[in-house]
């Protein structure tokens, strides 16, 4: 428990916040982030291309001396929170956050291939994946050719290699394959700005980027901090679900007066407030803990994934609701945030997940041991 | 001030000149407590003078510490939490020089215990349709009415006091506030017993107190307003203080807990982790509200770390109870007394329980708190006021 980690944004920070956000604003309309479910996929490569090369995200948690942009956690969870707000389909998390956390335990170009952009890469795992035991293994031949099919993996469209896992008897070893030489196949995800594909790997040449003494740790960090600043993103979609409800509750009117003065509303919109409060300092205090490598790491990011994804599912209910029938169509953004924060919420290990890795973390077993 | 590491060293020289002239063993507790406030140690964010140095906030929890560790005596805020969290800002915000000076120090050193005369029968969550009467006779006040609820009246002797000053004008504006001496006569505290079995708080009859005016705190008929700024320390004192991971009724779980593996099932497991987690974040928010405030007043957010507050320990002391299960439905003891503090930690789990039950009611409700949050911090539209503009004697009651 560190006192000292700040909460706030610092100055820097907050111009980052303010950056992304004006770039969002600008490009990232809700209608077009809508026509990925209808297969139309190109608000995704134009903001993905402004994000890296305007903004220089893409290598945002890369250091400066392996050609990255040398920000902090901190950084990607303001990114993250961001991203979260408008619903952006774009692979921050998939890339920037988990492949480059990978990718750093190893020495590869990779690393600064990805921190310029000019390669996009993601984890060869089901988006659901919480622990290194839970990634599919690929079996390698005599000739070192890698095969094996895994199902609803995140980020792979947009992905020029994908990272794999590959048990070898020195240890795991993490390979990256090249997507043009796998066979991927889309699938109709209940998150289509977070799109999921089945991948096939037939034989595919991989190359080792994180060698087998520090495959597993790599991998373990990289899911860990992927779930530790996915709350960030939750955080953000449930405050677009809060602010955007309370602002159409101003001026919707029935009964002759304004909705958002009847008392019933005010109170569940005011609870939600309060639990929003909690998750956005709790990914904060995650990433801040993150940032500095603090011994209250591992605690911090397993209560922030337990807490913020349950938050913004709830949020996300209660935008549907609270905005009655309008709530329910197509054309209104709402639903896309509900789809976003349900996914999230399974993304990286579910809230009761986090909550079993807690109970070990915090010396509250189940039982006798 | 310039540097922070500077004004912080600054600070370590003094509590350690403070602990060198007034050694923390052999020194008695008000004596020590006299020379922390004259050395502005008190509560460093108020004025020099007054027990003060005139700086952050924030810093009050660093000095605290450094006196904790040095085994310095603790100035009791449990039993002085009205005086310490709510009387004292008050006091610094409206009090005259004069009380400024007479009130401060005793109330800090823990020499006089303050208790707070607001509610009435009639008057709860609509405080300021406060009945209690004053009437002016000379350079005294004439306080005749009832109040309700007051913890720790039994203790005290001091309290900050609402009372009705001009029926002829609107509810809030027809009030004035005052510090009371709980020892004058006409002050009758008769004890009221709670669904703990004991009396915490007690009944109040006044009966033809005369209070001088010099004791008024703010202008004669602003009393709202000096209540308001009350009412705002109240919410405040509550997240004040950093707090340990897992303390409080959290702690007292957690122990249950580990010491009970024989309750243990799968779906008890889930719930505590549940409630560990919610806790852990709501301490979170309490620690980033605590630095959003560092310089200047906390605003209408610090209601919803009461409401927080109050949820979390309900379903807490709920829970432990179920897990104690054929314990739980023991009762330590129902004998009627009249305690000094609300004692958490050192209590059973059905007394945590039940006393539980009145953190969602003491200090407003938690209807209040989400009225303020919505209205205040959310900006959605207010209650409907019929009674607003209407002269208080007029109002159906
Ligand atoms: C343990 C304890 C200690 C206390 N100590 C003190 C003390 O030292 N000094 C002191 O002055 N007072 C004290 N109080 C009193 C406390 O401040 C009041 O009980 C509280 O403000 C509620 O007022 P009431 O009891 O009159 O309830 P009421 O105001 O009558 O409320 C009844 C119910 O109606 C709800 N309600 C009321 N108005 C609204 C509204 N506008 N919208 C929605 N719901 C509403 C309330 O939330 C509650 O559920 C204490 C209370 C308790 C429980």
């Amino acid at each position: 428990m560190s006192e000292d980690i700040l909460l706030l944004d610092t100055d820097v920070e907050t111009a980052l916040r303010a950056a992304v956000r004006s770039l969002l604003n600008e490009r990232c309309d809700p209608a077009a982030v809508l026509a990925a479910y209808a297969g139309d996929r190109s608000l995704t490569r134009s903001l993905w291309k402004s994000i890296t090369a305007e903004l220089g995200l893409a290598g945002l948690l890369i250091p400066e001396n392996r050609g990255g942009a040398g920000g902090s956690a901190r950084d990607a969870a303001v990114v993250l929170e961001e991203l979260g707000r408008f619903a952006a389909p774009v692979p921050f998390l998939t890339s920037s956050v988990i492949a480059a956390t990978v990718l750093l335990a190893g020495d590869s170009e990779l690393v600064a291939q990805l921190a310029t952009g000019e390669c996009t890469a993601a984890l060869l795992a089901p988006f659901s994946a919480a622990t290194v035991e839970q990634l599919p293994a690929l079996v390698k031949d005599a000739d070192g050719r890698l095969s094996g099919r895994v199902t609803s993996v995140a980020g792979a469209f947009e992905a020029d290699v994908l990272l794999a896992a590959v048990r070898t008897p020195q240890g795991t070893e993490v390979h990256a394959i090249a997507t043009a030489l796998v066979t991927v196949d889309p699938v109709v995800s209940l998150d289509m700005t977070r799109p999921l594909a089945d991948i096939t790997v037939d034989a595919a040449p991989g190359r080792v980027v994180v060698p087998a003494g520090a495959g597993l740790p790599a991998l373990r960090v990289g899911l860990a901090t992927g779930a530790a600043l996915l709350a960030s993103e939750q955080v953000g979609v449930a405050a677009w679900c809060l602010d955007t409800t309370v602002r159409y509750l101003k001026v919707r009117r029935q009964f002759g007066r304004v909705v958002g003065g009847f008392q019933a509303l005010k109170h569940r919109l005011a609870d939600l407030y309060v639990e929003l409060e909690s998750a956005s300092a709790a990914a904060r205090y995650a990433a801040g803990a993150l940032a500095t490598a603090d011994p209250d790491a591992t605690i911090a990011g397993a209560v922030a994934a337990a807490y913020c994804g349950e938050i913004a599912v709830r949020a996300a209910e209660e935008a549907v609701q609270l905005h009655g029938g309008i709530g329910m169509t197509w054309e209104y953004p709402v639903h896309l945030y509900l789809k976003r924060a349900k996914a999230d919420q399974i993304g990286l290990g579910s809230p009761a997940h986090h909550r079993s890795v807690l109970a070990g973390l915090v010396d509250l077993p189940l039982g006798r041991d | 001030m310039t540097n922070p590491e500077a004004v912080r060293e600054d600070l370590r020289g003094r509590v350690a000149a403070l602990l060198t002239d007034h050694d923390p063993a052999t020194t008695d507790p008000v004596t020590f407590h006299r020379a922390r406030f004259d050395a502005g140690l008190a509560w460093v964010y108020y004025p020099e003078g007054v027990g003060g140095l005139g700086l952050d906030r924030e810093l009050q929890p660093f000095v605290d510490t450094l006196f904790e560790e040095a085994g310095a005596p603790g100035n009791n805020p449990e039993l002085n939490g009205i005086g310490l969290g709510m009387a004292a800002p008050t006091i610094l915000a409206y009090g005259t020089p004069e009380q400024r000076q007479r009130y401060l120090r005793p109330l800090w050193a823990g020499e006089e215990i303050w208790c707070q005369l607001f509610s009435e029968p009639g008057a709860g969550s609509d405080l300021a349709a406060v009945s209690t009467r004053a009437v002016r006779d000379g350079d005294d006040w004439i306080v005749n009415g009832q109040k309700v609820w007051t913890s720790v009246a039994h203790k005290a002797q001091r309290a900050i006091l609402v009372a009705r000053t001009d029926p002829d004008r609107p509810k809030h504006a027809g009030l004035s506030y005052f510090i009371c001496d709980m020892t004058a006569p006409g002050v009758d505290v008769r004890p009221l017993r709670q669904l703990t079995g004991e009396a915490e708080f007690n009944e109040v009859f006044l009966t033809d107190v005369r209070i001088p005016d010099a004791n008024r705190l703010g202008q004669e008929g602003a009393g709202w307003r000096v209540a308001t700024t009350t009412l705002n320390n109240e919410r405040v004192s509550i997240g004040g203080r950093p707090v340990p991971r897992e303390s409080g009724i959290l702690g007292a779980v957690t122990r249950t807990w580990r010491g009970h593996p024989e309750h243990h099932t799968p779906e008890l497991h889930d719930r505590l982790l549940r409630l560990w987690v919610e806790a852990e974040a709501a301490r979170l928010a309490a620690t980033r509200l605590r630095q959003r405030v560092a310089g200047g007043q906390p605003g209408p957010e610090t209601s919803a770390l009461k409401l927080s507050f109050a949820r979390i320990n309900q379903q807490l002391s709920g829970f432990e109870l179920e897990l104690l299960g054929e314990d739980g439905l023991r009762y330590e003891d129902w004998t009627m007394v009249r305690p000094d503090r609300v004692d958490f930690a050192g209590r059973d789990a059905g007394y945590r329980y039940l006393r539980a039950k009145g953190n969602s009611i003491e200090g407003g409700t938690s209807e209040i708190m989400r009225n303020i949050v919505a209205e205040r911090v959310l900006g959605l539209p207010g209650e409907a006021r019929a009674d607003k503009d209407i002269a208080w004697k007029d109002l159906i009651r």
